[in-house]
């Protein structure tokens, strides 16, 4: 069983999404601890991309503050071996297929293997494309996450059949950034993903509130938040772990049950 | 084994977030369907003779030729369509395609801005809504497209991420369409991005090399020795090259944008600098650098300023059925007047890249050897940034 069922032991799971180096990689490090020590169930770490093309505004520079600063796969691979000898929970990378592609795929996947990552986030690899990754990822024992989305209909079964890890539920139509309001019928959704597999799903794209977090986690089992983190690392650069901690201390409450 | 749908050789395929793939399936299914119905093609062909003023001219350019003394050079005249450029073709494919589909809003990305007036144009035409994105950085090179987009009804929206050029304007059409897809179908200018696209796009405008044969026949009595078009995403270049694949006494010879040189950062020469990535939902050959992060490319030319190539392109680079050279600034700024003074034909600085090497190739050449240059577009649209380029400030 993979790793990543543990993130889904303790109650409904709060997963934060953190850009590796957004300021700079002391701060990334200081933010997965507080998000650790206040009940952040996983860790999803993104290795910045130049043009992330499923972000909203918010990450999108978040990637750019990144990059800028001079992270690059290497060093977060450095950085994610040092993070490990403490942090415990399951930790997956979200990044775009090329960081993967131009890396050498197999050396990329080994690496994660090899640093404890457990599983990938790649959006730009649907469905239908995943042979260019999953084998590697099989060989090496990282789970390649499978996306649903509100427009996936006719093919949620087929995907939900054949994920590994846990299924990323999109909530809504569109990019990653906060929202008002999710008005999709993720019940529905719900219903034909359980009724074809067993593997845990959590909810992401928009979600920012408390409330928000508990109504997606009450019908799935976790929720995932990026961009509302974001935001605080955009206010508070280097001071914004402590912000962060107490965020996560919230939202967990909140999905808790 | 990867997904061999849409694949050219190794490059092409799907790589696209999920939330954008029923979309995709659906336009593959409506475009297999209406490829073959007679009606939708007796429509676009009218649309293509009536309204874009198809087909369009293959001029004999008898003074360029003697004052190069070797090859005798045809130009394809697709400047002359309506709007000024080939992108017509394949906007009034999609748009009729789109329309059939039951879609009512058309979204669009442009570089030059000429592919945003051709989709302002066919959604004016057919009563659709339009929206398109263009870099912020082209907004100001081409600020007479923006206002020919926004009379034609169009909104602009002028992107300001990244490098606020083509290749952004491309990410936050994509981003457009995840937001909302029922109605809206993505107008993509190019032969690039996820399947059906570069196929949808290779096949509207493949109605260039169909004439280019017919007209060339007509003329000689023979096929041309080369056709040599210009690259950016390459849809004009494949438009021309694609009914001559199958004849290989043909040299099919696309003309990549150097910029600055190609041993220079400042440069937007993909298949002679990048290498074999994945963005944009293709596999291609990308300007990148080692970590995959895209590279800020450049070219005088906001139509050839793209980092990546159209997936058929990097297939037919890959077999060596088609060369692609490296043109500079400098060069096409040459061409550029060149042709102007020799010919009185203003092209496009995207399609002066072609001439630019057909002024270099054809001297070299025996004088019965024949070849086909495309102009692609019109050079209106450049004149005040070419004088800028010459130190002149134009006041309109």
């Amino acid at each position: 069983m993979s790793n990543i069922q543990n993130a889904f032991k303790n109650g409904k799971a709060f997963i934060p999404f953190i850009t590796c180096g957004d300021p700079d990689l002391d701060t990334t490090a200081a933010a997965v601890r507080a998000a650790v020590e206040n009940g952040a169930d996983l860790i999803e770490l993104g290795i910045p991309f130049s043009d992330p093309t499923a972000e909203g505004p918010v990450i999108q520079a978040a990637n750019i503050r990144a990059l800028s600063g001079g992270v690059n796969t290497e060093k977060i691979f450095a950085f994610v071996r040092e993070l490990r000898k403490d942090v415990k929970v399951p930790l997956v990378f979200m990044t775009y297929a090329n960081v993967v592609y131009s890396y050498n795929a197999e050396k990329f996947i080994a690496a994660c293997r090899e640093i404890g990552i457990d599983g990938l986030v790649i959006p730009d690899i649907p469905f239908e494309e995943k042979e260019e990754f999953l084998p590697l990822c099989r060989k090496y024992g990282v789970d390649l996450i499978s996306f649903i989305a509100p427009t996936s209909e006719n093919r949620i079964a087929m995907i939900a059949k054949e994920a590994e890890g846990f299924l990323y539920v999109v909530s809504s139509l569109g990019v990653t950034g906060t929202r008002s309001e999710i008005t999709t019928d993720l019940e529905s959704i719900m219903r034909i993903i359980r009724a074809n597999t067993d593997i845990p799903c959590a909810v992401g794209f928009g979600i920012s509130t408390p409330e928000q977090a508990e109504r997606m986690a009450a019908v799935s089992d976790g929720a995932i938040v990026g961009s509302a983190i974001i935001k605080l690392l955009a206010q508070y650069g280097t001071q914004a772990p402590s912000h962060i901690g107490e965020y996560v201390r919230t939202m967990k409450q909140a999905v808790r049950n | 084994m990867t997904n061999q749908k849409g694949r050219f050789g190794v490059h092409g395929g799907q790589y696209i977030p999920e939330t954008l793939m029923n979309a995709v399936i659906e336009l593959e299914k409506a475009y297999d369907y209406y490829k073959n119905d007679e009606e939708f093609n007796q429509e676009l062909q009218q649309l293509f003779n009536d309204y874009a003023g198809r087909p369009s001219r293959l001029y004999y350019a008898e003074k360029m030729t003697k004052a190069l003394g070797g090859a005798k050079i045809y130009l394809k005249r697709e400047d002359l369509n309506h709007t000024g450029a080939h992108k017509i073709n394949n906007v009034l494919g999609q748009a009729l395609l789109a329309k059939k589909m039951g879609k009512t809003r058309l979204i669009a990305e442009t570089g030059a801005g000429q592919h945003g007036v051709a989709t302002a144009t066919a959604a004016a035409l057919m009563g659709m809504e339009c929206v398109v994105f263009m870099g912020e950085e082209d907004t100001k090179r081409q600020a007479l497209n923006v206002y020919r987009m926004k009379l034609l009804g169009a909104d602009v929206v002028p992107v300001k991420t990244g490098t606020a050029t083509l290749k952004d304007a491309v990410s936050e059409a994509m981003r457009e369409w995840t937001s909302r897809i029922s109605d809206t179908h993505y107008c993509l200018g190019s032969v690039m991005g996820p399947h059906p696209f570069p196929t949808i796009v290779r096949d509207f405008q493949s109605v260039i090399s169909k004439e280019i044969k017919e007209q060339m026949l007509a003329k000689e009595g023979r096929l041309p020795d080369a056709v040599i078009a210009c690259v950016g995403g390459g849809s004009n270049a494949i438009g021309s090259f694609y009914h001559f694949i199958q004849d290989s006494s043909v040299r099919l010879i696309g003309c990549e944008a150097a910029g600055r040189g190609i041993d220079t950062f400042e440069t937007a020469a993909t298949i002679a600098t990048g290498k074999l990535g994945i963005f944009h939902g293709m596999k291609s050959y990308f300007c990148q650098d080692e970590f995959g992060q895209i590279a800020p490319v450049y070219s005088i030319s906001a139509g050839l300023d793209y980092p990546g190539v159209g997936p058929e392109h990097a297939y037919l680079h890959d077999i060596g059925r088609a060369e692609y050279v490296a043109i500079t600034d400098d060069e096409a700024v040459n061409a550029f007047e060149y042709l102007s003074k020799t010919e009185g034909i203003i092209p496009a600085i995207e399609s002066a890249h072609a001439v630019a090497y057909a002024v270099k190739a054809a001297p070299a050449m025996d004088r019965d050897k024949i070849i086909v240059v495309t102009i692609s577009g019109r050079g209106d649209k450049d004149c005040a940034a070419i004088a800028r380029y010459r130190g002149v400030e134009i006041y309109e």
